[in-house]
């Protein structure tokens, strides 16, 4: 059920993207418009590592860490790669389109 | 303390992100003009996968990559300024290092010029890894399995990313023109003046940011040239072309690209601290950068990388249109691939079949957070792994026919199940490599890679 007065994190975020760190990890970015919003999901951490792994549908132990990243008003959150980049079985061998779920989030 | 002379302000020319991803040839001249000492690029990445180190090829295109390279090695051996060229032919073992420096010897005939060649290696012996496992000197990265001896023996290709070190030993043996094997992306741009006495934080920062040349730019691009000087206490960051600049939020937001921790950046021998890092808007598209320092390990950590063959691939691409069928897809596939494993029983047993479905689960597979399938029409790549090419196209072949004529429940277009858009459907892939070491050596001497010279 939508809850009332929600807002998506699409209307306070610059950057939402997914890539490959290695071929082992997947690392998630997102990078807010203005400092106001990275400065709220900070205070009330709004991404935990439980939060990613059920957007993710992962165990918690698969999301290595997350990191606050002043200077560009940033989140970084880094997970496992379900499958090694390139070993039969992955899909995307860059990891560039695995940011999709972080686009449902709302705070 | 005796007082020494303050340092001139170095200055790099980086041409492109990638060597062969090319870069306009106004901005190459307008770096040029601001008289480099300087001009390097990075040649590698691991991101295109594991079949370029297994294979020996190349992901970069011969005519692109010496396109760039003429430009870089005429003006810097008549301008007498070194060039250097890290992890040549994308993976930097020594079928990639060969293929690049032949293109380089091409030139060198082409446009008549002569120089000294400076050429490292960064293939590691599988007996050096095995003595390191043996020893302790090997780490693992997070999620990647522990090594093994049995791993060691089956992998090819094995590399390790190089540091400054073995470009400084080149550098000091009268290298004009430098082309190595798998290198740490900033290595090529730092050690030179890490040489000449800069502080290694700056200076590896420095190349850590101009290894992607101007995608640090904003609007960012992997095929045009970025400027980066080096002073005492900082570097200062520039684009070449009048479409773009650097700013704060720019060379940040590269800081954070294909990296867990942009505050502690790893690398050989130790890491770039950028907890105290600022960036500071010069205008005019320029942005200073200070703060950042180098903290050695304890132990001097080199990363390995290589790759094990996985076997042999095929595969069929093939559309779906019916509603029924597209209802009922996860059921029908699992049917198809176990009739397939029914007829062909003893003979399937080392494949491997997957099914990309493309508008229900393509890209993220198993981690797609929308269950229901929306859309009108489905994409199918049907993939088979086997030990050999043979055994791959069979099973493929039988899996496309199978798939074609399933009589699913509630079927009504018994024709057939697939919209092939290709004769033939079925495509031999080849080799498929997948990474098997991704682990860390520990090394008592860093610039142990085989170097030499040669007149060119």
């Amino acid at each position: 059920m939508k809850s009332k007065g929600k807002r998506s994190i699409m209307k306070v975020a610059q950057v939402i993207r997914s890539k490959n760190s290695g071929p082992y990890e997947l690392t998630l970015d997102i990078i807010f418009k203005e400092r106001r919003y990275y400065e709220l999901f900070k205070k009330k951490k709004l991404i935990t590592a439980g939060k990613i792994a059920s957007l993710y549908g992962v165990d918690k132990a698969d999301v290595l860490k997350i990191i606050y990243f002043e200077p560009s008003q940033a989140i970084k959150v880094t997970l496992k790669r379900r499958i090694p980049s390139g070993t039969p079985g992955d899909t995307d061998i860059y990891g560039a389109q695995q940011h999709a779920p972080l686009l449902n989030i709302k705070f | 303390m005796e007082k020494r002379k303050k340092l001139p302000p170095f200055k790099i020319l980086s041409t492109t992100a990638i060597l062969g991803y090319g870069f306009p040839e106004s901005s190459f001249k307008k770096g040029l003009s601001k008289k480099p000492d300087l001009i390097a690029a990075d040649a590698g990445s691991t991101d295109p996968g594991p079949y370029y180190l297994g294979s020996g090829k190349s992901f970069t295109n011969r005519t692109a990559v010496k396109r760039d390279l003429r430009l870089m090695i005429k003006a810097g051996v008549e301008k007498n300024i070194p060039v250097i060229i890290g992890s040549a032919g994308g993976s930097g073992a020594r079928p990639h290092l060969e293929w690049c420096l032949d293109i380089v010897r091409d030139i060198a005939r082409e446009e008549k010029l002569h120089f000294k060649l400076g050429i490292a290696e960064a293939d590691i012996k599988k007996e050096t890894v095995l003595k390191a496992l043996k020893n302790g000197q090997i780490s693992s990265l997070p999620f990647v399995p522990p090594l093994t001896p049995a791993v060691v023996e089956e992998s090819e290709n094995i590399v390790a990313q190089m540091g400054i070190e073995p470009f400084i030993k080149l550098l000091e043996a009268g290298a004009q023109v430098i082309v190595a094997g798998r290198s740490y992306d900033p290595a090529v741009f730092a050690a030179l003046p890490i040489w000449r006495g800069y502080d290694p934080g700056l200076a590896l920062h420095l190349g850590k940011i101009l290894e992607c040349a101007a995608i640090a730019a904003t609007p960012g691009s992997g095929s045009d040239c970025a400027f980066g000087t080096l002073t005492e206490d900082s570097f200062i960051l520039e684009a070449l072309s009048p479409e773009r600049k650097f700013t704060p939020e720019s060379a940040a937001a590269h800081t954070l690209y294909e990296k867990s921790d942009p505050y502690h950046l790893p690398g050989p021998g130790g890491s770039i601290d950028l907890t105290g890092c600022k960036f500071e808007d010069l205008g005019q598209g320029r942005v200073r950068v200070s703060g950042s320092r180098f903290i050695p390990s304890d132990g001097y950590w080199l990363k390995l990388e290589a790759v094990r063959l996985a076997g042999y691939r095929s595969i069929s691409v093939a559309g779906v249109r019916d509603q029924i069928m597209i209802d009922k897809i996860d059921d029908i596939l699992k049917a198809v691939e176990v009739r397939v494993r029914d007829i062909l029983g003893k003979d399937s047993e080392g494949s491997q079949i997957y099914f990309h479905v493309y508008g229900k689960n393509g890209v993220m597979g198993e981690l797609e957070p929308v269950k229901k399938t929306r859309s009108h029409e489905l994409g199918i790549v049907i993939e088979v792994v086997a030990p050999a090419q043979a055994e791959a196209d069979a099973v493929l072949a039988l899996a496309r026919s199978v798939l074609l004529h399933y009589g699913y429940e509630g079927r009504i277009a018994t024709a057939g199940n697939l919209a092939f858009p290709f004769s033939p459907s079925d495509v031999a892939m080849g080799k498929v490599y997948e990474f098997s070491i991704y682990h860390l050596m520990e090394v008592s001497d860093p610039a142990f890679f085989p170097v030499r010279i040669e007149q060119v």
